[in-house]
């Protein structure tokens, strides 16, 4: 199974670093990653495989949200299913 | 990888623009609880919801955690308790509401659909007893909802039933006078009833369906406003395609959400309904779609043509997104459920005139509208076979859902809390339509050819 994780925020150093580090911690594998940044605006998408992640998917949610919270970004993460089915035919 | 564009487009959908499932809604068949003895018979019924829907609840939890879609009320809707309560012929089959009422606790959903009578023809053994009984049904019980059809395209409409049901919510809103008349709240009067509709106050679970089914019901007016607003200066034909393409990804969501439940539930699909349901929450509404096409508010002339293509638009781009579409499909107007159609209303733009306009092109009827606490129950009836004929004469589902606001006059406003929202009270034609609706009798089905 695999999941999106995407952060929203004000540019500072080391975003990825923390999100990818959090993401080994739990034996979640990035697959893929995508960031720009608009301006001050940091948007970054993380395709990550999370069928041997350590902890459940609504553990691994709960812990990436209150992290991004305490850098001050919006950390978002969900099933791929959700943006294939919303996205494609 | 997914287009990034696609994903935080999404993302904005569900965070700033209310993109939710509005219900999953399980309907359950309880043709197989009948019994003479009416405690054993709401006994079964106790026993097989409780069974059944066990872990709905639990289980609309979880798929909303697995997702990140906001899942915002899981429900169940049960065949006519008309049906089941005939087998105790002479007993109050309020015992059989109290009996739903428990099994929603149990269950922890938020509503039961399904203390309802179809009588569009005449009445069948069970359902005079129940309809007598629905106030005092919905006084005593928290969670049941009941509706009454009385009217169909291919039956016409029965009058008797459409006299009695103004009484009916006239009662039901007395005995609920103290808790804002909440009675009438949960009351539904319809024509072409759907039997897989998955929204409150109308759900139940038609004879024809399975003996347990997954009915899911999408939402987001918020969405296809914020997409219309991004859109600027289109014409209305790009308006069109727009409303189509968002209700395409809507749609998608609720597919996706509804085969879920049904794969962990091990209960069959039934069907995902297409309407876009209004929250009184602000940006949620369907009233601020007419007015992002143009109109100053909702109620202004041209909001019946709006309406009509928003409807429309809604349900093309919908169908092709799921494999099974069906309920009430289209856009609600409920009033007190819709930040836009409360302003409207309190402004006087909004009228019970136009409101019934609009019903001839959009999903519903009259609905959640508050009118004075001394209109007579003939008037009611009078609202209702209006609306019945409309439906009728269009072969389309209507329904009537007034709240006669008990000691209340026009000016004030009712606050029902959550999602039934608020209102101010709206003014009802006085004049009397008394003969007319004590004749009784059937409205002879309409002609289906010369159609002018």
């Amino acid at each position: 199974m695999r999941a999106v994780i995407t952060v929203l925020g004000k540019d500072m150093v080391g975003i990825l670093a923390k999100v990818a580090t959090k993401c080994a911690e739990y034996d979640v594998n990035v697959v893929e990653v995508t960031q720009s940044v608009l301006q001050d605006l940091f948007a970054m998408i993380m395709l990550v495989e999370i069928s041997k992640s350590k902890v459940p998917f609504d553990e691994l949610v709960d812990s990436l949200k209150s992290m991004g919270e305490g850098m001050g970004m919006k950390v978002h993460v969900m099933h791929e299913d959700i943006f294939n089915s919303m996205h494609r035919i | 990888m997914i287009n990034s564009h696609d994903i935080l487009e999404t993302i904005n959908m569900i965070d700033n623009e209310h993109l939710d499932v509005r219900t999953i809604t399980m309907g359950i068949s309880l043709l197989d609880c009948l019994d003479e003895d009416i405690s054993k018979a709401c006994d079964k019924v106790y026993d097989k919801i409780c069974r059944y829907a066990g872990d709905l609840v639990s289980t609309g939890e979880q798929i909303s955690k697995d997702y990140g879609i906001p899942i915002i009320n899981k429900r169940i809707s049960v065949t006519p308790i008309a049906m089941v309560a005939a087998a105790c012929p002479g007993k109050n089959p309020v015992a059989f509401a109290k009996a739903l009422d428990r099994a929603a606790n149990t269950t922890g959903v938020n509503f039961i659909g399904g203390y309802s009578s179809l009588v569009h023809k005449g009445f069948g053994p069970g359902d005079y007893n129940l309809i007598e009984s629905i106030p005092e049904a919905l006084a005593e019980t928290n969670l049941v909802c009941s509706s009454v059809n009385v009217g169909s395209t291919k039956a016409g409409i029965n009058m008797d039933a459409v006299e009695k049901m103004g009484r009916v919510i006239h009662e039901a809103a007395s005995l609920t006078k103290d808790r804002e008349c909440i009675g009438a709240a949960k009351l539904v009067v319809f024509c072409n009833a759907p039997e897989d509709n998955p929204f409150m106050a109308g759900a139940f679970h038609g004879p024809g369906e399975p003996d347990c089914v997954i009915n899911v019901g999408v939402s987001g007016p918020g969405v296809v406003r914020a997409v219309l607003a991004k859109a600027g200066d289109c014409d209305i034909t790009q308006i069109a395609d727009l409303i189509k393409k968002t209700a395409f990804k809507i749609t998608r969501m609720g597919q996706l959400v509804a085969q879920e439940a049904s794969r962990r539930l091990c209960v069959p699909f039934g069907i995902i309904d297409l309407s876009l349901a209004p929250t009184p929450a602000v940006g949620d509404s369907v009233a601020y779609i007419l007015e992002e096409m143009g109109l100053e508010s909702c109620g202004a002339h041209g909001t019946t043509a709006a309406l009509a293509l928003l409807n429309d638009a809604v349900k093309k781009g919908g169908v092709m997104a799921s494999s099974h579409v069906g309920g009430l499909s289209g856009a609600f107007i409920p009033v007190s459920e819709d930040a836009g159609m409360i302003k409207a209303a309190r402004s006087g733009c909004l009228t019970l005139n136009k409101l019934e306009a609009m019903t001839a092109v959009c999903s519903v009827g009259l609905d959640m509208i508050v009118i004075p606490g001394d209109t007579t129950p003939e008037i009611i009836s009078a609202i209702i076979a209006d609306e019945a004929a409309i439906g009728m004469v269009n072969s389309k589902t209507t329904a009537v859902r007034v709240i006669p606001a008990i000691g209340k006059k026009p000016g004030e406003e009712i606050d029902f809390g959550g999602l039934l929202g608020y209102g101010p009270i709206m003014e009802v034609n006085r004049s009397s339509p008394l003969k007319f609706i004590q004749r009784g009798g059937r409205i002879p089905a309409p002609l289906q050819s010369l159609k002018n």
